[in-house]
């Protein structure tokens, strides 16, 4: 029965969800709306979820001493931000919005700055002509390098010829994969539906 | 309106409420010959015995990462990718492929280690992982702890990630899921400790980053026919055929289409109707 009334929910929700984007009816666009809203309730019902697994893990690490400093330093972000909103709220000039502001999103784009020395070293790595595969890798990589520099001005076709690899070989492989996807998403989805793929239930029995 | 409707008459308006969207037709004829294939092959008894998976180096790799992390005594990570939640249908093939790396961390005594950005990803990936190590004959072996929760913001999960890529040095990587910019950070990262790395995704701006980084990529549908082949499970893996007939018609349209357009630009007749280009 556990597993029973899950497979029941899911294949008639599959079902209304399926039949809802075939329509135009009032009803339909009403249920359409509601869903994402829905999801976002049940999404913030889970995060108690995440959160206390988190602070668990991270209390229970630090008392086996094991990466301490770092574990300190997550908990107390953790425990930082919610007093602070708590406390002096979440408007502007508040101590909130200037951990935000000051710490998290100067953290955040230190990762995501960390991306282009990671596309070089990548690059580097990929552009080593060993193969055939890899030496035309090379040559259509550094074609469309270049037609994005100043030198794509001084050479008349290099634009033309970097835009046609992009919008043609590269586009057609990229579409095929992109096939493969939405085929690959299809089936799955429908296995689901209809009860066969049970693993987001936690297995097979 | 007055002019329309002198007073002392009542107007009644009705309005046409259309249950069918005619604008989504071909979306549904093709909707309702995918689903009919896709139960053809998955219920059918003749076909769901007559089929072969070829191989996928992916696969193969599984058994040589688990075995890698085992003789050297380091962990074995495995995430799913900042970019997806549980609906998605790469989340769901990469429990699959989780369900199967966990009962080899259960029979070897590997430490499986699993960080996420979704509280849902990890109740679920904390069930499949029990059920596996339950499976495997080692319950005890099973810990909790190492399937967690990190962070819901992108650069705060990709950081965690990496962190943890850095200090606990994993003999062996499973990116499989739906990964963004965080995917080339994890996975260089992943490389720069001398991991064994499996990567699988659904966005093929991100398959680029993996293709060079990584030492096995599945490529579009192979996430999905390998999660099959690894489930074990006989109606998943005939629904992979669903995905080959389907394949087959695709390009016999597209086929038709390019044929089609030619002769029209030949004859000089501009093409008309739905099947324009």
């Amino acid at each position: 029965m556990a597993r029973r009334i899950p497979l029941a929910v899911c294949f008639l929700s599959g079902l209304v969800m399926f039949a809802v984007y075939f329509s135009s009816h009032p009803v339909a666009e009403v249920i359409n709306l509601s869903v994402p809203i829905y999801w976002q309730i049940v999404f913030a019902f889970t995060l108690i979820i995440g959160v206390i697994s988190y602070a668990k893990n991270n209390l229970n690490a630090i008392r086996r001493r094991q990466d301490r400093p770092y574990r300190m330093v997550s908990l107390l972000g953790f425990a930082a931000m919610p007093i602070a909103a708590a406390v002096w709220g979440i408007k502007a000039d508040t101590p909130f919005i200037w951990i935000f502001e000051n710490i998290q999103v100067p953290m955040q784009s230190t990762v995501f700055a960390l991306l282009a020395f990671f596309v070089a070293s990548a690059s580097f790595r990929g552009f080593r002509a060993r193969s055939l595969p890899a030496g035309v890798l090379l040559v259509t990589a550094l074609l469309v390098l270049m037609s994005r520099t100043p030198l794509g001005n001084v050479i008349e076709y290099l634009p033309d010829a970097a835009d046609w690899l992009r919008e043609f070989p590269s586009m057609s492989a990229r579409r095929a994969i992109l096939v493969g996807i939405g085929l690959g998403s299809l089936t799955t989805s429908l296995r689901v539906i209809i009860g066969i793929e049970r693993t987001w239930l936690g297995g097979e029995k | 309106m007055a002019a329309m409707f002198p007073a002392g008459q009542i107007a009644i308006v009705v309005t046409q409420v259309n249950w069918f969207d005619s604008g989504k037709l071909s979306i549904l004829i093709a909707a309702v010959l995918s689903i009919i294939i896709v139960l053809y092959t998955t219920y059918h008894r003749k076909s769901r015995k007559s089929y072969q998976v070829r191989e996928i180096g992916g696969i193969k790799a599984v058994e040589e990462a688990v075995g890698r992390a085992t003789e050297m005594a380091r962990p074995l990570l495995f995430t799913p990718g900042w970019g997806g939640d549980i609906q998605r249908p790469t989340t769901i093939a990469s429990m699959n492929f989780l369900s199967h790396v966990a009962e080899k961390t259960a029979q070897y005594d590997c430490s499986l280690v699993y960080p996420t950005h979704d509280p849902v990803i990890m109740t679920v990936a904390q069930e499949v992982a029990r059920e596996s190590y339950i499976r495997a004959g080692y319950p005890d072996r099973y810990r909790e702890e190492n399937i967690t929760y990190v962070s819901s913001t992108q650069f705060g999960y990709a950081a965690a990630v990496d962190g943890m890529i850095s200090r606990l040095k994993p003999a062996s990587i499973f990116l499989l899921g739906t990964f963004e910019a965080e995917s080339l950070i994890l996975a260089e990262t992943g490389n720069s400790v001398g991991a064994i790395q499996i990567a699988g995704t659904d966005s093929t701006i991100q398959l680029s980053f993996f293709i060079v980084a990584c030492d096995y990529t599945l490529i579009g549908e192979e996430l999905f026919a390998a999660s099959g082949y690894l489930s074990g499970n006989r109606s998943i893996l005939a629904s992979v055929r669903a995905q080959d007939i389907l394949k087959v018609i695709i390009i016999s349209l597209l086929l038709l289409a390019v044929i089609w357009s030619t002769v029209n630009v030949l004859t000089g007749h501009a093409p008309q109707g739905w099947w324009s280009f």
